[in-house]
């Protein structure tokens, strides 16, 4: 019986634990404050920049997913872990590896560092590897055989990929999307260093909850709030790709059933 | 009539496949699982690129054509259909599907997925499938491999008569003889990635090549000592001597039908027949006939004689079966 008392006191506290911060956003939020320019601002920057980057992750990500899936070679291994090392990288390393490349100081000599293209840079970098691991294994799921039936059954390569492969990837490719977009939203650290937190120009969303938090309270409250709804949902796709799977591709997460 | 050439040789892990095939008709491979049977598809498919040599249709070399243009037919082992696609879809992914839905029986399943259908309405899907591409040539792996007994029987026979119907060089893979002799005009037995007999069915039984062959269509396979004389007498390793009209010397394999050989409760003393005196072994019912082991020889009889004999009581019988009947082939 004690025994019983002392794990479910422990799993009591650690779900308080967890859940006390997002409780008390909530408890303090006026959304009245979402209405102010910073929060506009950001929310603008924030849109844009999470298009403009993820649309870039999804055309350069998955035909190296798709070439990293299906070709064996000498070093693939490596290639694999040099794709994945921005997912473990803390982000100030991503962020001064960033401007050690392209900033005016760096390799290439770019005026590229704090414009708004740098944000989309920065996100690129931290969660592209995100999607692109993802789009490996789904890829790696799609079974050969069918990719050698589509091509004897008259198919060219082109056809064979998007009418046999990429449908049968399709909720893995996806479920590495929402988490790629989920972390690029939520990038801090590497945009901080590498685009700055200029109003309206590359202060994001999380930027700009760091900003005000010592400024205007309420209003890093309020765009609290509004990440926690963005991930929240983005979450439940994630839960719900997850689950009606089609292809082999199996998420990590536990079902919430 | 179409006629499809092999010449070609790839290596693959274990040895080299190597073989020169002409292929007008329906000709099968047959040999043990890793033999390189499916290999040689994927060859004609264009999905293989061999080192040396080719495929070639009606003169026509393949060399360099990618499998989208090789008008091949292929119908997977595991049929391969589209999981994401409906039957319909399926097919009409290789061509106007026309009125292969109704040929092949199933317009009713158009709608259905590949994952509701039983395995013979997979393979017909499959079929019609390959046939929406009108391929100049047809390849079957293991068409009957996925099916349980019952469907196999039906799926053999309309096989058949689908392929007679088609007139194509036909290549199908299976690792069973009896299907590959029923559904074939020719019949290659491969080892290994070589070919050691290529023959009409009939003939591969009358004239085996080899040890392998005959044992793999379903002979007896003895081992003996021959030495020459009007007949060849032969000295098995049991210590039995018993004569072949085939010639021989030596280290021999001595090959016998089960049909050709009968069973017997008492010594027959005919000097035209071998006698093989032995234990009753198993005994198992193949149909309306009776397979029963005696010494080291399979012998198939009927039902009828199988009870005279009282055969699964066990015991002491003799195995007879001709000099004529008696092949001798290398080991």
């Amino acid at each position: 019986m004690i025994r019983r008392a002392v794990v479910w006191g422990a799993a009591l506290a650690a779900l308080a634990f967890l859940a006390l911060p997002i409780a008390a956003i909530f408890a303090r939020l006026s959304f009245q404050h979402l209405a102010s320019s910073v929060v506009t601002d950001a929310l603008g920057v924030s849109v844009k920049t999470t298009f403009v980057a993820q649309a870039l992750v999804l055309l350069a990500g998955t035909p190296t997913a798709w070439v990293l899936a299906r070709h064996r070679f000498r070093g693939r291994s490596l290639v694999v872990t040099l794709v994945e090392l921005p997912i473990v990288l803390p982000p100030a390393v991503a962020g001064i590896g960033l401007l050690a490349a392209y900033g005016r100081m760096g390799l290439l000599h770019t005026s590229l560092p704090f414009t708004q293209a740098a944000v989309v840079v920065a996100v690129a970098f931290v969660s592209g590897p995100l999607y692109v691991r993802q789009a490996i294994a789904a890829f790696e799921g799609v079974d050969e055989t069918l990719v050698a039936a589509s091509r004897t059954l008259g198919a060219g390569p082109v056809k064979t990929f998007f009418h046999v492969v990429l449908p049968l990837a399709r909720s893995g490719l996806a479920a590495g999307e929402a988490l790629a977009f989920a972390r690029g939203l939520g990038e801090f650290g590497a945009t901080i260093m590498f685009a700055g937190s200029l109003q309206g120009v590359t202060q994001t969303l999380p930027l700009a909850v760091y900003q005000e938090f010592d400024v205007n309270f309420h209003t890093a409250l309020a765009l609290g709030g509004l990440l926690v709804f963005v991930s929240a949902a983005l979450l439940v796709t994630l839960k719900w790709l997850a689950s009606s799977s089609t292809s082999a591709f199996r998420f990590a997460l536990s079902s919430s059933s | 009539m179409a006629r499809l050439l092999l010449h070609f040789s790839v290596p693959l892990r274990a040895f080299e496949l190597q073989l020169t095939l002409p292929v007008e008709r329906t000709v099968a491979l047959v040999g043990p699982s890793g033999a390189g049977k499916t290999s040689v598809l994927r060859v004609v498919a264009g999905l293989l690129q061999p080192a040396r040599g080719g495929v070639s249709l009606d003169g026509v070399s393949w060399n360099g054509v990618p499998p989208e243009r090789r008008r091949v037919g292929f119908v997977f082992q595991d049929y391969a259909l589209f999981p994401h696609m409906t039957v319909r879809a399926n097919v009409a992914f290789a061509g106007p599907v026309d009125d292969l839905l109704e040929r092949f029986r199933i317009a009713h399943l158009a709608d259905a997925r590949p994952q509701e259908l039983s395995g013979g309405e997979r393979q017909r899907v499959a079929l019609a499938r390959a046939l929406a591409r009108k391929p100049g040539v047809l390849l079957l792996d293991e068409p009957l491999a996925a099916l349980d007994a019952h469907t196999k029987a039906q799926v053999r026979s309309e096989l058949h008569e689908l392929l007679s119907e088609l007139a194509l060089p036909t290549l199908l893979v299976t690792h069973d003889y009896e299907d590959a002799a029923s559904l074939a005009d020719e019949v290659g037995v491969l080892v290994d990635g070589r070919l050691r007999q290529v023959a009409p069915p009939a003939e591969l039984v009358a004239r085996p090549a080899d040890a392998f062959v005959a044992s793999f269509t379903g002979a007896n396979l003895l081992h003996g000592t021959a030495s020459r004389g009007e007949l060849t007498e032969v000295v098995l390793a049991g210590g039995e001597r018993i004569f072949s009209t085939d010639e021989g010397e030596g280290e021999v394999g001595v090959v016998v039908y089960p049909w050709e050989v009968s069973v017997a409760r008492a010594h027959a003393d005919d000097s035209a027949l071998n006698v093989i005196r032995g234990e009753i072994g198993s005994v198992v019912e193949v149909g309306n006939r009776v397979r029963v082991r005696v010494g080291p020889v399979t012998a198939e009889v009927t039902e009828s004689s199988a009870a005279r004999l009282e055969l699964s009581s066990g015991g002491v019988a003799y195995a007879t079966f001709k000099a004529t009947g008696t092949r001798l082939v290398p080991l």
